[in-house]
């Protein structure tokens, strides 16, 4: 067996940037001894130059904020760093624009960090465009009060914005991801930083873990154990670490996803026979069928709009993807290429599919324009699993295999970036990407 | 919640143009913690050893890649099963389904509902009850075997049955 680290994506992609991430997650007594190893892969497109200067009386603060903003930017492959050293630039004046520019930037932060009341901070920042000649140059700015323990939200917050500004697209750093790590025959349910950073433990069990499911609130996790040897559903308030069971049918209980309105689940019981799809209120009340086929329905996935349950169904022999009306009714059928089209998972903007392809043996994470119906293959290796979309809709988290180990990766949604998000020494699967954090 | 709008930010405010604000952000507030400091730790009790009737026949029936028909094969094993369940009124057995590890664990898990549903429905009809039988599956899971080779595959495409102890 090779163990050879990701060696498909380091020819397919030129330019690739490495940044190790060494954390040690002293509060998580677990079976993770925690570096978080990230790569990204670049397409080589054009990285946008930018100053993220150490922010002024940024020493005051217990732990630093700037290299936190620099490496979300830095490891979204869209952003190149142009280093200032130690000097500061502080928001309450506008930096000298044209020597930024000289440095190669074409876009620099001013920041400064200001004690407040009661052991807090305040962070102030402005962005500033150095190539804008004839406009103001400044872009916006923003200012953000925090306690220390809170530096990594506050980091992410200013890279949220420096990101959104700077591509139109909103960011993505100030979210959390679920995955399940696995280590010899223990389980656990973890919840991290969308860096990797920050992991704690929801949950450990002997038993696997799977499915794990946001609410979307980001309050709570649905997800399937098999604690009691067959599956069951259970709804967990990560704040209390309190559980309960959603269902558990007579039979196999699995997949669940939230309505839009965080009031209802659809679920997959087998309680009438063949796995099928339920609707079910949060507190587990009033399951009802939604759908009958006399095959498989499963993995179903709401629209953003509430309107249409996406699912996998073999009803025409081969697993495809159809939709539905979530008020029932007849069944379209989504995909037609190819023997093996399951998981769809749409974008919290409406307008795409992501969902795993079985093609030539290997199982890809693939995304269809939901307008054209258009496919675009993303991932290339032999075992990806598990797609899961970003707020912004624009990042998609995924599982992949590498010599054997279950590792967690994110792609643009245009295939252009990719990242490996790794705790070593662990098989990590069933990530989840949360919505953005409160 | 005390906003301080500070002179500097208000000049921010106003040399920014029409769309281009500085915004005081929500402050990031003293939330509970992201996570409970308890965590829910799961500990099942040692695996009652299943009580086995057919010992030397066998607990455990094989399938096809992405197939849920029983071989003619595994039908005197199930029809040995059916019997002793028939016979014993009070017995109640669990069907497990498994399948092997490629493609989505839903779907696998699906897979193998639909081998211990197959499997539930011929010992129905060889005359146990309905009471007696549950069908379940643990998809991907429980592999026997963990080698990534065909004949490793085929070893996890099983359905197994396991008695409760009583």
């Amino acid at each position: 067996m090779t163990k050879a680290p990701c060696p498909r994506l380091s020819h397919i992609f030129s330019g690739i940037v490495r940044l190790l991430y060494l954390a040690f997650l002293a509060c998580v007594p677990t079976i993770v001894h925690a570096d978080i190893d990230i790569t990204v892969t670049g397409s080589g497109a054009k990285l946008f130059p930018v100053i993220i200067p150490v922010f002024e009386n940024e020493a005051s603060l217990p732990n630093a904020i700037s290299e936190i903003v620099r490496a979300d930017l830095e490891r979204s492959g869209r952003f190149s760093l142009v280093d200032l050293g130690p000097l500061t630039l502080p928001e309450s004046k506008t930096p000298d624009l044209a020597a930024m520019a000289s440095r190669g930037a074409d876009a620099v932060l001013a920041a400064s960090v200001l004690p407040a009341s009661g052991g807090r901070f305040e962070i102030r920042f402005r962005l500033f465009d150095t190539t804008r000649k004839d406009s103001n140059p400044e872009l916006g700015g923003m200012l953000l009060h925090m306690s220390p323990a809170q530096h990594r939200l506050a980091a992410h917050r200013i890279a949220d914005f420096i990101y959104e500004k700077l591509t139109g697209i909103p960011g993505y750093f100030a979210t959390r991801i679920a995955y399940v790590v696995k280590s010899g025959s223990r389980y656990e349910l973890q919840i991290a930083d969308s860096d990797g950073m920050n992991a704690q433990t929801a949950l450990r069990s002997p038993e696997s873990i799977i499915s794990p499911a946001w609410s979307p609130n980001g309050e709570q996790l649905a997800y399937v154990s098999f604690e009691a040897r067959k599956p069951i559903i259970y709804i967990h308030t990560l704040a209390t670490g309190q559980r309960k069971v959603l269902a558990n049918f007579k039979g196999s209980n699995s997949a669940p996803a939230w309505a839009p309105d965080g009031k209802r689940l659809a679920v997959v019981l087998t309680k009438d026979g063949l796995s099928q799809i339920y609707l079910i209120n949060a507190d587990g009340s009033g399951a009802r069928r939604l759908l009958t086929s006399s095959g498989i329905d499963t993995e179903p996935a709401w629209s953003p709009d509430g309107n249409w349950i996406y699912f996998t169904s073999d009803r025409s022999g081969d697993p495809q993807i159809y939709r539905a009306p979530a008020t029932g009714g007849n069944a379209e059928r989504v995909t037609f290429e190819g023997v093996y089209n399951v998981t769809p998972r749409p974008s919290p903007d409406g307008t795409k599919l992501a969902f795993l392809t079985r093609h030539e043996g290997r199982f890809r994470v693939a995304v269809m324009d939901l307008a054209s119906r258009q496919i675009m293959p993303l991932t290339d290796s032999a075992r990806d699993e598990s797609p899961s979309f970003a707020p912004n809709s624009n990042m998609i988290l995924y599982a992949t295999d590498i010599g054997g180990r279950g590792m967690l990766s994110a792609t643009s949604a245009d295939g252009s970036v990719r990242q490996r998000l790794s705790i070593q020494a662990a098989d990590v699967r069933e990530p989840a990407w949360g919505p953005l954090q409160k | 919640m005390k906003k301080l709008l500070l002179p500097s930010i208000v000049v921010l405010a106003l040399a920014a143009c029409a769309t281009e604000q500085a915004v005081e952000a929500p402050p990031v507030e003293d939330a509970p913690p992201k996570t409970s400091t308890t965590i829910p730790t799961i500990t099942t009790p040692s695996r009652t050893s299943p009580i086995d009737p057919l010992d030397r026949a066998g607990n455990s029936v094989y399938f096809d890649y992405d197939s849920y028909v029983i071989r003619s094969e595994a039908r005197p094993l199930i029809d040995a099963h059916a019997k002793r369940l028939a016979q014993e009124p009070g017995r109640k057995v669990t069907v497990q389904g498994n399948a092997d590890e490629r493609g989505s664990r839903e779907y696998n898990l699906a897979l193998g509902q639909k081998r211990a549903e197959a499997v539930r429905r011929a010992l129905r009809l060889l005359g146990a009850r309905d009471a007696q039988i549950e069908a379940v599956s643990l998809g991907e899971e429980h592999p026997a075997c963990t080698e990534a080779s065909e004949s490793c595959y085929a070893q996890n495409r099983r359905g197994d049955f396991v008695y409760l102890g009583r």
